[in-house]
């Protein structure tokens, strides 16, 4: 058990350190930051100093070196747009992109699991059939333009909801959420909802097809022999056993739901990481562009071992192929 | 691939196991039969068929060429759906902010949209496959390591990968295509291997291989043909992915750039008129958006239903 442990460590070690090089290298061919930050009438001189100063004069395995010492010690360069540490940058918007990632996971698990638990039990009927259409629509429809399509019914034509920002927020533990105010939880709905219809359609998927797998099997027969209401057999002995890979492929649709939290963010104006990301690839921030990058890897990579682990500690089989190979 | 199917008696045709009777019908016949027993799947056909028409004779078809500043006049921007030029032109689906007629803009950016996700598709195609079945074929060191590099690129979300891409290339044609087939070719690479290594078992491969054939002759000849069908399937559904990922890479400012308008773009130029009450100029892109993805995504649908010999018909 431990050499696997340690064997996966060394791996997602070596994933990240090659990521690193990509993305360090990768982003020193884009074009030169330094003509966005000086002013257009600065001569030879100024332009020097402000290389000198940003360190872009050093040879560039020099750079990766230093940047590879620092990122060790959790510092990942300044921004060039905003003076401040790029890592600071990005851990202050995080808390909004989790929370807009966990809401987004909260509907698509409260909404998803009955409703394709009720086109699994009736899978003829209109509702059903309803039903499995939107989760079609749902796999379809890009994120970003239902987000437009949200914001225009509900925020300008019926001007119920707003459209853009956090709204007021409340500090729990220092960290500042939504949801707890009613300004802000009007603010969180359409973000979330955007967010979750993707993941919302994959769950219906899943919960359909356990619930049909499930329910002709014996035990949910025995139970209504037993004479259990239909309620108990279905709130009991179906769901027990349709949520295992629900749950197993949520936990590992987490990662893609807050990547994929840098559209809605875009659309909806929400302050967090994702739309960070953009405004710096857009000015060439390339400390911000290469922390943002490096902090998702790593939450990928943690994301990625923590399932294996708990695969192999569950399936003794994962770990017994692994070590017959 | 009839030669192919001729050539060798041992070479299975697309469809299955059709050899059982001798006065059944043709391969094709039968695979065109049981492709159009669908009601929906032979609309949305029909209705991918018209986007592609569309989309390359959109020159011929558009009412202006939106991208001519002399047809275009700044008069007639914002104009609603239906309304009428100075000139007495009707602009049936309204005008963007600059005037242009969103109908004729549509029609252009389907072109640009339908190009790259296709192109980008063949190409991802063409890269997945040789090293999918590369892996395949040696097996070994070699498929341990290319299926390793699959495994590490799969497990990040495709936006993700696509993301790092364009940060580190910039806006462009030529890299947005690069961006989707480093996102795709995985994808094949996969498919291909699994059932490449379930066809090498094959007694038609254990044939050839006695015959000492050269690599390249089982590899192309013997191997590949067999190989196609769940191909064609991921092939038609990576290409609406890819298309779907462009818009939204478009629409974030970091795909193409405004001289070549995709609808993604189109719709991103909508969206600061949208909060105005301009709802048509991010709308109708959208729409045609969607009805591209959904029958795409329904003839792969259908396309996977009837080649997939293991689902009873």
């Amino acid at each position: 058990m431990s050499a696997f442990i340690i064997r996966r460590l060394l791996q997602s070690v070596a994933v990240l350190f090659v990521m690193s090089l990509l993305v360090f290298f990768g982003v020193h061919v884009v074009g030169d930051p330094v003509y966005m930050l000086i002013a257009p009438d600065a001569d030879q001189e100024d332009i020097q100093a402000a290389i000198a100063a940003l360190g872009l004069d050093r040879p560039i395995y020099e750079q990766y070196w230093y940047f590879l010492v620092n990122a060790l010690q959790g510092d990942l360069g300044n921004s060039f747009i905003f003076s401040e540490p790029a890592l600071k940058l990005i851990l202050q918007r995080m808390p909004a992109t989790l929370e807009l990632a966990f809401s987004a996971m909260f509907i698509a698990v409260v909404l998803g699991i009955p409703l394709g638990v009720y086109a699994g039990l009736k899978p003829e009927s209109i509702p059903a059939q309803a039903i499995m259409a939107g989760s079609i629509l749902g796999f379809s429809l890009p994120t970003f333009w239902v987000g437009l399509m949200l914001i225009m019914v509900f925020a300008v034509m019926l001007g119920w909801l707003p459209s853009t920002g956090r709204g007021d927020t409340v500090e729990v533990l220092g960290i500042p959420v939504s949801f707890l105010t009613l300004d802000g939880l009007s603010h969180l709905f359409l973000p979330a909802l955007n967010l979750a219809l993707f993941k919302l359609s994959l769950v219906i998927r899943l919960a359909r097809a356990g619930t049909r797998e499930v329910v002709h099997q014996d035990y949910i027969k025995f139970a209504h022999a037993k004479g259990l209401s239909s309620r108990r057999v279905i709130l009991v002995h179906l769901m027990k056993n349709i949520m295992i890979p629900v749950v197993t492929v949520l936990g590992l649709e987490l990662g893609g739901v807050i990547a994929f939290a840098v559209v809605t963010e875009t659309v909806f104006a929400w302050p967090g990481m994702g739309k960070l990301l953009i405004e710096a690839i857009q000015q060439l921030d390339r400390p911000v562009v290469v922390a943002y990058l490096m902090i998702t890897v790593l939450m990928f990579i943690v994301i990625n071992l923590v399932v294996d682990l708990l695969y192999s500690v569950l399936d003794p089989r994962v770990r017994l192929k692994e070590a017959g190979q | 691939m009839s030669a192919v199917v001729h050539d060798k008696p041992n070479a299975r045709p697309l469809v299955g196991d059709t050899t059982e009777s001798p006065v059944g019908p043709t391969p094709l016949r039968r695979f065109l039969r049981d492709f159009f027993a669908s009601p929906v799947a032979t609309g949305a056909l029909l209705m991918l068929a018209t986007i592609i028409l569309i989309a390359v004779f959109a020159p011929v078809l558009s009412p202006q060429d939106p991208y001519d500043l002399g047809q275009v006049d700044i008069m007639d921007s914002r104009l609603p759906p239906g309304e009428q030029s100075m000139t007495g032109m009707t602009f049936w689906l309204g005008t963007d902010g600059a005037g242009r007629d969103m109908l004729s803009a549509i029609l252009y950016g389907l072109r640009t949209s339908l190009g790259v996700g296709v192109m980008s598709g063949l190409i991802a195609l063409v890269i997945g496959m040789s090293v999918g079945l590369t892996a395949a074929y040696f097996g070994g060191r070699v498929d341990n390591l290319i299926m390793r590099v699959v495994d590490v690129q799969l497990s990040f979300p495709a936006i993700l990968v696509a993301l790092i891409l364009l940060a580190i290339l910039g806006k462009g044609v030529d890299k947005i295509i690069v961006a989707l087939v480093v996102v795709q070719w995985a994808y094949y690479a996969r498919t291909v291997r699994g059932s490449a290594l379930v066809e090498r078992r094959r007694e038609y491969m254990e044939a050839a291989i006695c015959l000492a054939l050269s690599h390249r002759r089982i590899v192309f000849r013997h191997l590949l043909p067999n190989c196609l069908p769940p191909l064609i399937v991921v092939g038609t559904l990576q290409t609406a992915h890819a298309i779907a990922l462009e818009a939204t890479l478009s629409f974030l400012g970091i795909g193409l750039p405004i001289t070549e308008p995709s609808l993604g773009l189109l719709i991103s130029n909508g969206f600061e008129y949208m909060l105005s009450g301009s709802y048509w100029i991010s709308f109708f892109p959208g729409i045609a958006l969607l009805v591209t993805i959904v029958s795409i995504n329904l003839v792969g649908d259908q396309l996977r239903d009837v080649l997939n010999p293991r689902l009873e018909r």
